[in-house]
């Protein structure tokens, strides 16, 4: 099997010892890291996004599949000092103060970097200043909030009335997700997008991003 | 007085109370406050609470303690104060309940994730429930609520700890479903059979599922349940899922709704129904005569 399929499908297995083996492997045989990144790493970790998504699989294969996409990058990591880990964007994610619920947030911190995006997490508890300091600290591309609570929702609308007032509302967006959220809510509050699952969050802030640089 | 596992074993069909924190923020609760820290500094309101939903003909009353094994208190670093969160609020409930009703206690989940899919260990997982347990039972219940779990390892190490803490203090184990295309799973991944086999042989008492649900689907989940095992049931339903209007999340099944659908769990043979989230004494009150008239 072509090494880069066989990390791919030991990831997806979750199988982390050896998707820490086959990428050191691959490094040794000068396969380009950001070949191991893309097809076998990112690869396996889309097809697990997508067998989530079908409800062929639950949260424990898709934290397993993580685990190993991490000891797959920290291999990897070293060999991309220069330039820093290639991401096709940088995120901030975190649930909103007062919500400790943080399964959901993870998800899609969890399917954020198996993307290729670079995920700043700053947890539970997040009050809006923080979101937007950071994505600003960062440069970050978009902010990710998390409620399950519905006693947190007003947090959301005070973050992106926050990034209105900084005059920050065009180029960092926000997307919102959560079980009490709804797309209508998303629109009634200001924000850019909605993620009504994991997978979904992930696409939307690909949509994001792309409409952002095309500005 | 016929303990609860008794009642419900001589066919009664009881009546638990409904949700928690929307009652606590009526109460004063801030957003960002962690509802057990009212169990250190306002316990009277804890009283109130349960008056509410005994006044509306509740039969078990439940502890506000859903967060409060020393894991999942950690999180407010309030672990050192289990002994004292759990113990007041059970005797905030016991003076309300005044031996006329259950003093049931909750116990949500950690908050953590097993090995190998987390970080945590079975066995940390296991102490800080038995911690609970214990401050608890040495409190005073009638039967413990082991509640809202998706991971069936982790229910059955709350039940192992109760049951390894006081082997006659009824258990209750609910689990919380999703429906997929292809049915109700856990977001771990439990079906309801899986669950149903799981928690009694682990030792629980009384089965079922609270919260993720409105009543039609809980309805669905009581049937499943049924055919899986002969233990008594207990559910408890949210009231639908949330929606917006204006700025403000409403749940959008009414009292009158959730009373006439529960007539099917009646009718399913379910021993226990009671509310949960977005539930108010409304639906206890409502509930409570339907049940009065199925008999």
């Amino acid at each position: 099997m072509d090494i880069l399929k066989e990390i791919s499908v030991r990831l997806q297995q979750g199988d982390d010892e050896r998707v820490c083996e086959l990428t050191r492997q691959a490094v040794e045989k000068k396969v380009p890291p950001r070949a191991i990144l893309d097809e076998g790493l990112i690869g396996g970790m889309n097809i697990i996004g997508e067998r989530y998504k079908a409800h062929e699989i639950f949260l424990p294969q898709v934290l397993l599949a993580a685990k190993a996409m991490y000891a797959g990058t920290d291999v990897l990591r070293p060999l991309f000092v220069k330039e820093g880990m290639p991401a096709i964007g940088k995120v901030v994610i975190g649930s909103v103060q007062g919500d400790l619920h943080d399964i959901g947030k993870n998800l899609v911190g969890i399917m954020l970097k198996g993307a290729g995006f670079e995920v700043i997490d700053l947890g539970n508890d997040v009050p809006p200043e923080r979101f937007v300091e950071t994505a600003e600290k960062e440069d970050a591309a978009v902010i990710g909030i998390s409620a399950l609570l519905t006693t947190t929702m007003p947090v959301m609308k005070r973050t992106v009335d926050l990034l209105e007032e900084k005059g920050l509302r065009t180029k960092i967006r926000t997307i919102i997700g959560g079980a009490p959220i709804s797309e209508e809510f998303a629109k009634q509050i200001g924000a850019d997008a909605y993620g009504y699952d994991s997978t979904n969050a992930v696409e939307s802030v690909k949509r994001l991003i792309m409409a952002n640089e095309s500005d | 007085m016929k303990n609860l596992l008794e009642r419900v074993r001589d066919g009664e069909i009881l009546v638990a109370d409904g949700a928690m924190g929307t009652m606590l923020m009526d109460h004063g609760l801030r957003p960002g406050e962690p509802p057990e820290s009212l169990n250190l500094t306002r316990p009277r309101v804890l009283e109130e609470i349960a008056r509410l939903y005994l006044e509306a003909g509740a039969d078990i009353v439940e502890t506000n303690t859903f967060g409060a094994s020393p894991l999942r208190l950690s999180s407010y670093a309030l672990e050192d104060k289990t002994e004292e969160v759990n113990r007041n609020a059970v005797l905030a409930v016991k003076k309300a309940a005044k031996n006329r009703a259950c003093v049931v206690a909750s116990c949500g989940p950690s908050g953590k994730l097993l090995k190998p899919y987390g970080d945590t260990e079975p066995e940390d997982m296991y102490n800080s429930f038995q911690r609970q347990m214990k401050a608890l039972i040495s409190a005073g219940i009638n039967a413990v609520s082991i509640e809202t779990m998706t991971d069936l390892k982790e229910a059955t190490l709350a039940i192992k700890a109760a049951k390894a803490t006081s082997p006659s203090t009824p258990v209750m184990a609910a689990m919380t479903f999703d429906l997929t295309p292809k049915g109700f799973f856990t977001v771990m991944g439990t079906s309801i059979e899986e669950a149903a086999r799981g928690l009694e042989e682990e030792g629980a008492d009384i089965i079922g599922s609270n919260c993720g649900n409105g009543i039609e689907n809980m309805v669905k989940i009581a049937k499943q349940f049924k055919k899986h095992s002969k233990l008594p049931i207990i559910i408890q339903s949210n009231a639908g899922i949330p929606e917006i209007k204006g700025d403000k999340p409403t749940w959008p099944e009414t009292p009158e709704f959730m009373a006439e659908k529960a007539k099917e769990l009646v009718s399913l043979g379910v021993s226990i129904i009671g509310g949960c989230c977005g539930t108010t004494p409304e639906h206890t009150r409502t509930l409570r005569k339907m049940v009065d008239l199925q008999r």
